[in-house]
């Protein structure tokens, strides 16, 4: 994580001249962390998403850097806005998704503008690696008129990020910084210079540049729309939009990490790279399809440089509408030029599942057995849903759990229906949906996984365990208190491994006629990892029944007779295959 | 890095300006640290090195593949199928999963683990001993792989170095081989 000092070596690029020069291999997301540090960052903010998690990790390693895990993206959002507006340089980070939450200070951020420069980094993920949608972000900044910045490698990133910064203070206007995974998570050779001091920026009560009422509202947006027209001034020179003037037969239009692609595909082709995406440059757009013969618009996901050419009346090849869905790869520029079609992959790759011991599992093997619907949200859990366990039933944003709960409830008030969420996702944005499940007097069960940790996003600490970005101390969110002061009427705490009490206390709460709330306490596998001895196994009691493996535990594996294969290697000890094994042929050690 | 130049022109194909190196294996074998050591080291040896993979989910004993391309200048930070020089796969099936990838007359460095003579001693060096291997076809002095092992590994760099010492040595003979 402390990659100003780890990844670093100086090297001497030069045998005779002996040049030192600082390299490191960077992350597009350790490399917008860089950029901002050299440029004067203060204040940084961030929920934790991936690919954008490492963004605001890697900030952290600077301690002149205040950086912190917010308890969601609006509460980021808003808090990084409010320290530019009071002169810190600052950034906000998340993945797309993560942007929705802070939709509504965003749109309003574009007209209050900033004072020091203020950069929203947010990391797309087209082909959805891990994520629930595939949206591209790119609407959102056209959407909030604000400018639009797009690196196609870590190594610009890096330089694009201190841009960033100079556009948002020239401009009065915050930027969105738009990367993709395969820009976050490549990793690269940059070049990498020293910090530059930037003096904080007076703040000055002004209230009609910061009280958004109708009226400086108004005003304001007759700014927003004088403000679009210099950036799109500024776009026509900005060195951020580059030209590699080639062959004049055949000419590309891109933006992101398909430049590279492109590159590789056709080294000799002209190419107009937009970095700076929004808003367009038209007339460099329109010089370069006029010096060019055949011109192709090739970018990843929505079709928005291709619609923008075609209201310019432009004439373009462009992408199948097939290759919308998933993420370009390089091997799909020549189809793409030739006008072909996308063949869905058909993907053999191993499924990830919940880790071998991994507390969560207990929870799901007891509701499971119970017959329960289970309404989740987004976390390690959502792993609960592949088969052969198929033990969540519903997923769409952080802190859906709850609120699902509810909405099920209202029109099948009897159903077995049983909201789950992580600690950081009930913080996050379930705790709102208890209280209003409280307020609105619905009954039923929630139950919190309490593993102490962010986990799937690789274990960042949150305000339940009380521990900062910086692994210290701090106040620590009790979840038994906060629960019981949104109105629930029981409130458990229970080690989810003590599976027979778990069981009980499950079958109790979902018969009586109370809004309850199960903590299932006790730490992520990844923390606590300890292990038992692997239990014992005798094939000869085993009535190859199969209910082991319904765990779906990796350490397990079915023999061709229907037997198990324990794997001591990855078996974690937790003995839950031997909780569930009717006939003993599995045991404790 | 005054060996640098030397050391390359003692490699087959040094005139070649890229290379690909494709890893693969499964969550928490280490796939990613092996192909990072492996960047740093290209790095510290003055290439232009990108790479690539998709993590998140792959902590969760799910497949890892990772793209190691260096030279002069790189593009893309993805192998097309049919174009990696190597691939180093630490898990024999994802090995054969992802065997397109590899060229024609390219390198597969699979399946050492499963011939008892070409092991390292304990199965957490697994990494740092197909490294070892690794290194036998690449144009990386070895100053630059100890530099990049040493700047990478926090624990266990003695064991570690052993095992990827031992791989180097079974490298250069299969390579001769």
């Amino acid at each position: 994580m402390l990659l100003n000092q780890r990844y670093l070596y100086n090297l001497i690029t030069d045998g005779n001249i002996k040049i030192m020069q600082t390299k490191a291999l960077l992350s597009g997301d350790e490399a917008v962390a860089r950029g901002a540090w050299e440029a004067g960052l203060r204040v940084a903010c961030a929920y934790p998403g991936t690919p954008s998690t490492e963004i605001l990790e890697s900030l952290a390693a600077y301690k002149d850097i205040d950086a912190q895990w917010s308890v969601n993206e609006k509460v980021a959002f808003e808090i990084a806005l409010a320290a530019a507006i009071a002169g810190g340089r600052s950034l906000y980070a998340s993945k797309h998704v993560g942007l929705n939450v802070a939709m509504d200070p965003l749109m309003t951020a574009s007209y209050t503008g900033i004072n020091a420069g203020f950069v929203a980094v947010v990391c797309d993920d087209p082909g959805m690696a891990s994520s629930q949608n595939e949206q591209d972000t790119r609407w959102v900044g056209m959407f909030g008129k604000i400018p639009i910045i797009e690196p196609s490698s870590p190594a610009e990133a890096y330089v694009f990020i201190k841009e960033a910064f100079d556009i948002s203070e020239k401009f009065d206007t915050p930027v969105l910084f738009r990367m993709t995974t395969r820009v976050a998570h490549t990793k690269e050779t940059v070049s990498i210079g020293e910090k530059n001091e930037v003096a904080l920026k007076p703040f000055a009560i002004n209230i009609p540049k910061y009280v958004m009422v109708p009226k400086n509202a108004y005003q304001k947006h007759i700014l927003i729309e004088k403000r679009l027209h210099d950036l799109s001034k500024y776009s026509e020179t900005s060195s951020l939009n580059k030209l590699d003037e080639g062959s004049p037969n055949l000419g590309f239009i891109t933006s992101g990490v398909t430049y590279q692609y492109i590159k590789e595909t056709y080294p000799d082709a002209s190419v107009l790279k937009l970095g700076f995406t929004f808003p367009f440059c038209d007339n460099k757009i329109t010089q370069f399809a006029k010096s060019v013969k055949e011109l192709v618009v090739v970018e990843e996901l929505d079709p928005i440089i291709e619609d923008h050419l075609k209201t310019l009346g432009l004439p373009f090849k462009a992408k199948h509408e097939t290759f919308r869905i998933g993420e370009l790869l390089p091997e799909h520029m020549s189809i793409i030029c030739n006008g072909g079609i996308k063949v869905e992959p058909v993907s053999s790759a191993r499924k990830p599942v919940l880790c071998p011991g991994c507390p969560h599992r207990f929870v799901f093997s007891v509701l499971k057995k119970n017959k329960a619907i289970v309404t989740g949200d987004i976390g390690c859990y959502t792993l609960a849903a592949t088969p052969p366990m198929s033990a969540l039933h519903s997923c769409v944003c952080m802190g859906a759990s709850v609120t699902f709960h509810e909405g099920f409830r209202r029109v099948i008030p009897t159903g077995k229906f049983v909201g789950v969420l992580g600690d950081s996702t009930f913080v996050h944005s379930g705790i709102t949906g208890l209280i209003n499940a409280a307020y609105n007097n619905v009954k039923g069960l929630i139950v919190i996984l309490d593993n102490s940790t962010t986990a799937m996003t690789g274990g960042q600490n949150n305000p339940a365990n009380g521990l900062t970005i910086r692994n210290e101390k701090t106040k620590q969110l009790s979840l038994e208190a906060i629960c019981a002061a949104s109105g629930a009427d029981n409130v458990d705490v229970i080690d989810p491994k003590n599976i027979k009490e778990l069981d009980a206390l499950i079958k109790k709460r979902l018969t009586d006629d109370a809004l309850s709330v199960i903590i299932a306490r006790r730490p992520c596998k990844l923390i606590d990892r300890d292990r038992g001895a692997m239990p014992s196994y005798e094939s000869e009691k085993c009535k190859t029944c199969g209910v082991c493996f319904a765990i779906d535990c990796p350490a397990l594996t079915k023999a061709e007779n229907g037997t198990v294969i324990l794997d001591g290697s990855l078996c974690a000890g937790c003995y839950l295959c031997a909780d569930v094994c009717p006939t003993d042929a599995l045991k404790k050690h | 890095m005054n060996t640098t130049q030397t050391e390359k022109s003692n490699v087959q194909g040094a005139e070649k300006k890229i290379w690909n190196v494709f890893f693969c294996g499964t969550g928490g074998q280490g796939v990613l640290t092996a192909s990072e050591i492996a960047g740093i080291a290209a790095m510290i040896a003055g290439y232009h090195v990108k790479k690539s993979e998709v993590h998140g989910m792959a902590q969760r004993g799910g497949s890892v593949e990772s793209h190691l391309r260096f030279g002069e200048k790189i593009y893309s930070p993805l192998i097309n199928p049919g174009e990696a020089d190597y691939l180093v796969a630490f898990h024999t099936g994802e090995g054969k999963r992802m065997s397109s990838f590899l060229k024609k007359d390219g390198v597969s460095l699979v399946g050492y683990l499963e011939d008892p003579k070409t092991q390292p001693a304990d199965k957490r060096f697994v990494n740092t001993f197909y490294l070892g291997i690794l290194s036998a076809y690449l144009p990386i002095p070895s100053e630059a792989w100890h530099q990049a092992l040493r700047g990478k590994l926090k624990r266990f760099l003695k064991e570690n170095i052993e095992a990827f010492d031992l791989g180097k040595n079974i490298g250069t003979k299969a390579r001769e081989s």
